[in-house]
């Protein structure tokens, strides 16, 4: 017979300052050595940057530029249906997070918090007109309202998540309408859109243009029927080995030929129309990666119930499927929002072509890196936030599964 | 009632499975014929108005464009054809230096990510966060503009390190002479790999299998590495570089335009980045036990990274690899934008003087898939040679 000991307690680890700094920095030889030669390397760097930001740089470019980085050449007296877009985003975006939040202890937690006070921060600094700010300010706490509002209504009618696409669908059209305008406001010519705007615009558009064709790609690739999954493959493998650039020359030069002589789609259509080919692709692998994750059981079950091949695939796989597909659907987003720049290329006004255009002026010669610099950290700090996001996407869907 | 066998049972046509997947795939297949008919008619009736047609006969005309820089030889006089495959070798020269750079980033950061020194790991980090979440085409421009032309920007030669010169009109680095004694120090190079790599070989036979100490036959090799070492220093004939004409020339050395070297740079950073990721993501795939049970024999960090861990993630590795040299050449193509002449540019110079839209753009799209399967076939090559041997 044998006696079990209690284990004793794991010996309580001494952390000191001086004890971290022996463990990370400085544990063995080569470490010293290692930790010395970055160190120095790291703050000669950072202190003739810091140098150049202080002394060198010249600010004044971004400032005087603010509303082209963010909307292009929109015209001054229209500005306001792009604040009224964004208000509508804000709105519903606040809204969505609330309802999606609704089992979550506490809305406002505190990395959200700290986010929060860092836009608030930004927003108050930014150099332009005292309105301006204001407004931002105030989308900000609109954020945060809405998201209140729409957790408290999400916790009394459980419904209400169904009824989220059909809002953002209705603000695709209604935004959509405030860019271009038409049925009584002023049509805005699309080489007028531009910077951050037409950015987002093309990555969404294309995004949400491809995702029907990427789904119908991915269910022909995974199909049983060699025809289908031949002409499925193929299209995803050509497109795939394609570079971008190819593909958007293809929609801006290749595709007007293949139309009727009267059919001269605008700029902005072909660009997105090479986008769309692009993404589509991506996006057939990647719901492709959702169904194959379904195991076999959910179509012999879906096909025992009586459910034809369409159905089971609506009522049982897909909605499994999608679900699983989220967080890659979002890297996929942040990807399409990086490979917009490439549309630059062919001379539209995008965040990096709107910069080429700044730069260009004689006013502004030289000032490459701040712009760049500037531009580098808006993608940095939207995709690097999107990424987290959809991180704790990932973990939110895992723990409902 | 019970069929007896319902194999021979008589179905009515509409009713059968088998015939309606048939039916469906062509009606599907119809549809996309429909379609691509549909476009070439388009194509042929645009292409009569501007009084053309679909052919591929332009190639040979007189190109007439002048291309910067060049491997192969090249004159204004030469055809199209001839132009398209001078920037096919500027593409090439690009992919497979960026293809190694990348691959060298992407291993030491990845590895990077898991030293015990604290400043290190946060260093591959922000390198790898930082340049995965901005657009490759800004990160090639902020190499060309900013750092190569910020660097450049004095007008003269300007001296980087003692073997590094930079002016607007490129980038000098040291390279071997080219005479008769480099190449035959190159043989003798290539000799002394092959003959460390046979000993090497022979050396671990020995010790597994007679249990010798190895010892004579590594001091045999390290001789042949002195001797190696000799020969890349003294024997290459290293020029060095060395500006002339007051500073606004220079001789000796290998120049790089800056708009090569800034793509060479961006895309290796760039892949690189991602390599990392992937390099991390094999190492940590490699089970906890297998460390353990490295450590329980007792080998050392590095023995352990080597001997263990590296050839089981290499496993997982390699396929990944292959999707980022596919995209490190597609995104090759951004050379355009740059102003490096790569295939790319030539087609699009070649597109604007001739006008061939549709040729054009098919025949980019056939070069990036010709190249990609050729890629693809190497990695599978190289993956099946890492694979685990079953006995």
């Amino acid at each position: 017979m044998t006696t079990t000991v209690a284990p004793l307690p794991p010996v309580p680890v001494q952390s000191t300052p001086m004890g971290w700094l022996k463990k990370n920095l400085f544990s063995t030889k080569l470490n010293t050595a290692i930790t010395v030669v970055l160190g120095l390397i790291l703050l000669r760097s950072l202190v003739s940057f810091g140098q150049w930001t202080v002394s060198q740089a010249q600010w004044r470019v971004l400032g005087a530029n603010l509303m082209l980085f963010m909307m292009g050449r929109f015209p001054l007296t229209e500005q306001w249906r792009i604040w009224m877009l964004v208000g509508m985003l804000a709105t519903l975006g606040g809204l969505t997070w609330g309802v999606l939040a609704r089992q979550v202890r506490t809305l406002f937690s505190k990395p959200v918090l700290i986010s929060v006070g860092l836009l608030a921060a930004i927003a108050i600094l930014i150099p332009t007109p005292i309105p301006n700010r204001l407004l931002t300010l105030a989308y900000l706490a609109l954020i945060l309202g809405m998201a209140w509002v729409g957790r408290q209504f999400a916790q009394r009618w459980t419904g209400l998540a169904i009824w989220i696409p059909l809002g953002w669908t209705i603000a695709f059209f209604v935004g959509l309408w405030l860019m271009a305008g038409g049925l009584g406001l002023r049509t805005i010519e699309t080489n007028l859109w531009g910077g951050l705007l037409l950015t987002m615009f093309m990555a969404i558009v294309s995004i949400v243009l491809s995702f029907p064709f990427g789904l119908l790609l991915a269910l022909g690739r995974q199909s049983s029927l060699p025809a289908i999954k031949g002409v499925s493959t193929f299209l995803i493998e050509v497109v795939r080995g394609t570079p971008l650039t190819a593909l958007l020359f293809l929609g801006d030069v290749m595709v007007p030929m293949f139309l009727p002589g009267t059919i001269r789609p605008d700029r902005v259509v072909r660009a997105i129309i090479g986008l769309t080919f692009f993404c589509a692709a991506y996006t057939a692998e990647t719901v492709r990666g959702g169904l194959q994750a379904i195991p076999r059981g959910q179509t012999e079950a879906a096909n025992a119930l009586g459910l034809n091949t369409p159905l089971s695939l609506a009522l049982v796989i897909l909605p499994q499927a999608l679900k699983i597909s989220i967080p890659a659907i979002v890297g996929l987003f942040i990807q399409m929002v990086q490979e917009t720049t490439l549309v630059s290329i062919l001379g539209l006004q995008e965040l990096l072509g709107i910069s080429r255009s700044i730069l260009a002026n004689p006013e502004f010669l030289g000032r490459y890196a701040e712009v760049y610099l500037f531009i580098g950290f808006l993608y940095w700090a939207f995709c690097y936030a999107m990424s987290l996001g959809s991180r704790r996407l990932e973990q939110v869907l895992n723990v409902n599964r | 009632m019970v069929q007896a066998n319902p194999g021979t049972e008589k179905v009515a046509l509409w009713r059968d499975e088998r015939f309606w997947k048939i039916i469906f795939q062509i009606v599907v297949v119809g549809i996309l014929l429909t379609i691509v008919a549909i476009a070439i008619n388009n194509m042929n009736v645009n292409l009569a108005r501007q009084g053309r047609q679909f052919e591929f006969k332009f190639l040979i005309d007189r190109a007439g464009f002048n291309i910067g820089e060049t491997v192969l030889p090249y004159k204004v006089d030469d055809p199209y054809y001839w132009g398209l495959i001078v920037g096919l070798a500027n593409t090439l020269r690009l992919c497979l230096v960026s293809v190694v750079l990348a691959t060298i980033f992407g291993v030491v950061a990845g590895i990077a990510s898991f030293s015990s020194n604290w400043l290190l790991r946060k260093l591959s980090l922000v390198y790898v966060e930082v340049l995965r979440n901005t657009p490759p085409l800004l990160q090639f421009f902020f190499w060309y503009v900013v750092v190569f032309f910020g660097l450049s920007s004095k007008g003269q030669v300007t001296r980087l390190t003692d073997f590094l010169l930079i002016s607007k009109k490129g980038i000098w680095i040291p390279w071997p002479a080219g005479n008769i004694i480099t190449a035959l120090s190159l043989g003798l190079l290539l000799a002394g790999a092959i003959a460390a790599i046979v000993l090497w070989r022979s050396r671990l036979k020995r010790m597994e299998e007679e249990g010798a100490s190895g010892r004579p036959q590594r001091n045999a090799l390290v001789v042949i590495g002195v001797i190696c070492l000799g020969l890349f220093v003294f024997g290459l004939q290293w020029v060095f570089p060395k500006p002339v004409g007051g500073g606004n020339d220079v001789v000796g050395g290998l120049r790089m335009s800056l708009e090569y070297g800034a793509m060479m740079m961006g895309l290796s950073a760039y892949i690189g980045a991602f390599i990392a990721e992937i390099v991390r993501a094999g190492i940590q795939a490699t089970p906890t036990g297998q460390w353990e049970a490295g450590r329980a024999l007792g080998l050392p960090d590095g023995h352990l990274m080597r001997l263990v861990v590296l050839p089981q993630a290499l496993r997982i590795i390699i396929p990944s690899l292959n999707s980022q040299y596919a995209t490190l050449i597609k995104n090759s193509s951004l050379s355009l934008a740059i102003g490096y002449p790569d295939i790319f540019s030539t087609a699009q110079t070649t597109l604007n003087q001739t006008g061939r839209a549709v040729e054009v753009v098919l025949l980019m799209i056939l070069t990036y898939l010709t190249l990609n399967v050729i890629v693809s076939f190497f990695m599978n090559v190289l993956n099946q040679a890492v694979q685990f041997q079953e006995r």
